[in-house]
């Protein structure tokens, strides 16, 4: 078997301030240039840069599929970006062997005045396929995509899930030797996301690489033979994906007990005046945090740094493997709702009767004040769901399946 | 199950072995000017040219008319202005052509620097998800405009006749002029897009930049007003050349400027070169800013 990628030492380091405000004017340029002249080596150490990859050597086999695993900024979407020549790396190198198609975000290169038919020409070549390529596998893209009728509509017209489809059919209708594709499973609704699915199965079945990110845990194990865990731009653990998956989720657990402040995988978008500090759920039978019973009155609790005004938070509960079940949104208020008349660092939100299945679940936060992200954090906090009632119902009744009880009552014949 | 069933991963007939190609940290010239490079993304030039012509005028009410309008409507207000009430010289021509054969090359080179200076910014979505030479950007706009000096040009054409005018053999120098003002527009936009991607101040500049240059360039008055030499020196400006040039190649009037279409040539060289390698050089680092 031969080689696909194999990186060597690979890093990737960015200058910060820059980063983070996008583009600087002229001036701050010039006057910078003036005062001195750039940085020195040892400064690219410190705090205004930061090593979103550093010293990662892998091989990848060609045939392999293999997905990339790691919280928020650990180096995913960065590594793709290199293997994709989007940008340099800073030091080491990769060698990639056969034609490199990515979809790293779906849609883009999508022009609205354009109409679809134009469109599909226009991002096929974009992903780099050629003409004739696509000619020869128009029909199919748009029967993928469900929009016969609206082939010669501008895609501006288009509602989203119209333009998402259309945008993914053509991505996954691309042959490349290498795939490298970024979190672009969870679109459309269901019945798409599945067919999406299994596109992406059968494009990983048919012998060529795939390099895989996605925060669906469930989709990188029904997919992947091999898993790379990625922490702070390097590589710790690299091996068969369910072993991967078991000790990323043991990181992740470690770091839900830890100080919540400590951890760097916060969400990039968050303006951080307030922070996530703890996250806790208890039952009110008084027993320890994190472990509840099914059917009990819970509640949740977040506290952050800094009270803000007008702060707004939305609890997400997901299974182990990061598959959402609900989500739980303090801006869409109900009258049971209150808020307090002062300042304060604490919120919480109380179910009445939880309705989750006996097991591990996964908690994830974020925090809004004034319409803006202020923080957020995946797998915020963990916890256990222990058997108990529901309106006097067993739960789990035996044999269930899925992850949710719901409240019911049963009218029978005798 | 139907696994069973499936064949084996067919062997690839198609093309040589692929080759391998190494990622890593470049410095200097290397990746705009490799042809290689270029040639395997040429369908997607090709894409990037037809869309950006394509949508130029798409929901516009005028459509292709606008890229003649544009000329026309300068063409006018100039001639009341420059030619009736301050009557300044034409070469002995009516103003309305004088200006006009020189509103079509500016209105193609200005629309050029104005658009490319803006490719890559506008299509920062793109610059940032995926690899593609990005030469193509300012490239294809400055494709694009053909069709606009196409249109343009056809019109002006036909307006030389009507007048009563008969267009020379010299005519036929005009695909040269072109090629000056593309290569003079290309350079510029390339390296301007490229600053712009760093330093946005470039948004500001261009539309400036412009009303300054089309003042230095003999659009409004004829370049045998700066008298010797200075209007030789003049023509380190391509425009100057292409301009002149263009009134000499459409209206057939004079001797042929060759002196300063040789020098807006040489000039027009240096400006298609260093925008290029200028672009080259920072070309690698446009995803970490855009």
């Amino acid at each position: 078997m031969s080689t696909a990628i194999h990186t060597d030492g690979l890093g990737k380091r960015y200058r910060l301030g820059l980063h983070k405000r996008g583009y600087g004017t002229l001036r701050e340029a010039l006057s910078e240039s003036l005062r001195r002249k750039g940085p020195d080596e040892s400064d690219y150490d410190g705090p205004d840069f930061l090593w979103a990859l550093k010293d990662l050597s892998i091989t990848i086999e060609s045939g392999e599929v293999v997905g990339l695993i790691g919280h928020n900024g650990a180096g995913k979407s960065t590594l793709l970006k290199l293997l994709s020549r989007i940008t340099e790396p800073t030091e080491g190198y990769a060698d990639v062997t056969g034609r490199v198609g990515s979809l790293l975000e779906v849609g883009t290169g999508f022009h609205p005045e354009l109409t679809g038919r134009e469109n599909i020409y226009l991002n096929g070549s974009i992903l780099g396929m050629r003409r004739s390529e696509i000619r020869a596998r128009f029909d199919e893209i748009v029967e993928f995509a469900e929009i016969e009728r609206f082939l010669d509509t501008p895609v501006k017209r288009y509602s989203s899930g119209m333009s998402v489809r259309l945008a993914f059919a053509v991505a996954a209708h691309l042959e490349p030797e290498i795939l490298l594709v970024d979190e672009v499973l969870a679109v459309g609704d269901a019945a798409f996301q599945r067919k999406s699915l299994g596109k992406m199965t059968e494009v990983a079945s048919q012998g060529r690489t795939v390099v895989f990110v996605s925060h669906n845990l469930a989709i990188i194990q029904a997919l992947c033979q091999r898993g790379i865990l990625m922490e702070r731009g390097e590589a710790v653990a690299d091996g068969p994906v369910k072993q991967t998956i078991d000790r990323y989720l043991g990181s992740l657990e470690r770091a839900a007990s830890d100080d919540l402040l400590e951890r760097t995988d916060r969400d990039r978008r968050g303006y951080r005046d307030t922070m996530l500090r703890r996250v806790e759920i208890r039952d009110d039978s008084g027993g320890p945090p994190d472990v509840v019973v099914s059917g009990q009155a819970v509640t949740i609790a977040v506290e952050v740094t800094e009270p803000v005004p007008s702060l707004e938070c939305r609890l997400t509960i997901a299974d182990s493997l990061g598959q959402p079940l609900t989500t739980m949104d303090s801006e869409i208020s109900a009258p049971i709702d209150h808020r307090a008349t002062g300042p304060g660092t604490r919120l919480e939100c109380q179910l009445s009767s939880l309705p989750l299945l006996p097991g591990r679940y996964r908690l994830d936060v974020l925090l809004k004040a004034g319409r803006q992200i202020q923080d957020g954090l995946q797998g915020a906090g963990f916890f256990e769901v222990q058997p108990g009632v529901i309106d006097g119902r067993p739960v789990p009744p035996s044999g269930a399946d899925g992850d949710v009880v719901l409240p019911h009552a049963w009218r029978l014949p005798a | 199950m139907e696994t069973s069933t499936a064949k084996p991963p067919a062997e690839k007939k198609i093309g040589p072995a692929p080759e391998t190609i190494r990622l890593q940290p470049t410095r200097g010239f290397s990746r705009v000017l490799a042809p290689s490079e270029l040639w395997r993304y040429r369908d997607l030039a090709g894409q990037i040219a037809l869309r950006d012509i394509t949508v130029r005028y798409r929901q516009t009410l005028l459509g292709g008319a606008w890229a003649i309008l544009q000329p026309l409507g300068f063409m006018v207000v100039f001639s009341l202005f420059f030619g009736n009430l301050a009557g300044v010289a034409s070469n002995g021509l009516p103003y309305p052509l004088f200006s006009l054969a020189a509103l079509v090359p500016w209105t193609f080179f200005a629309n050029a620097l104005l658009l490319g200076s803006d490719s890559l910014v506008a299509n920062s979505a793109l610059v940032s998800k995926i690899y593609f030479p990005r030469i193509f950007m300012p490239a294809g706009i400055v494709v694009a405009g053909f069709v606009d000096l196409l249109i343009s040009l056809v019109i002006l054409i036909a307006i030389v006749l009507i007048w009563g005018l008969v267009p020379t053999i010299a005519i036929l120098t005009v695909p040269l002029l072109v090629a000056i003002a593309a290569a003079a527009a290309l350079g510029t936009a390339s390296a301007l897009s490229a600053i712009n991607v760093r330093f946005r101040d470039v948004r500001y500049i261009v539309p400036f930049g412009i009303q300054l240059w089309l003042f230095a360039t003999p659009v409004v008055y004829p370049s045998s007003l700066l008298g010797e030499p200075w209007q030789t020196i003049s023509a380190i400006n391509p425009m100057v050349g292409v301009v002149e040039g263009f009134r000499w190649a459409t209206l057939g009037s004079g001797a042929p400027p060759w002196d300063l279409i040789g020098i807006s040539a040489v000039s027009a060289c240096v400006l298609f070169v260093a925008g290029l390698a200028y672009f080259d050089r920072v070309e690698r680092r446009f995803a970490d800013f855009v």
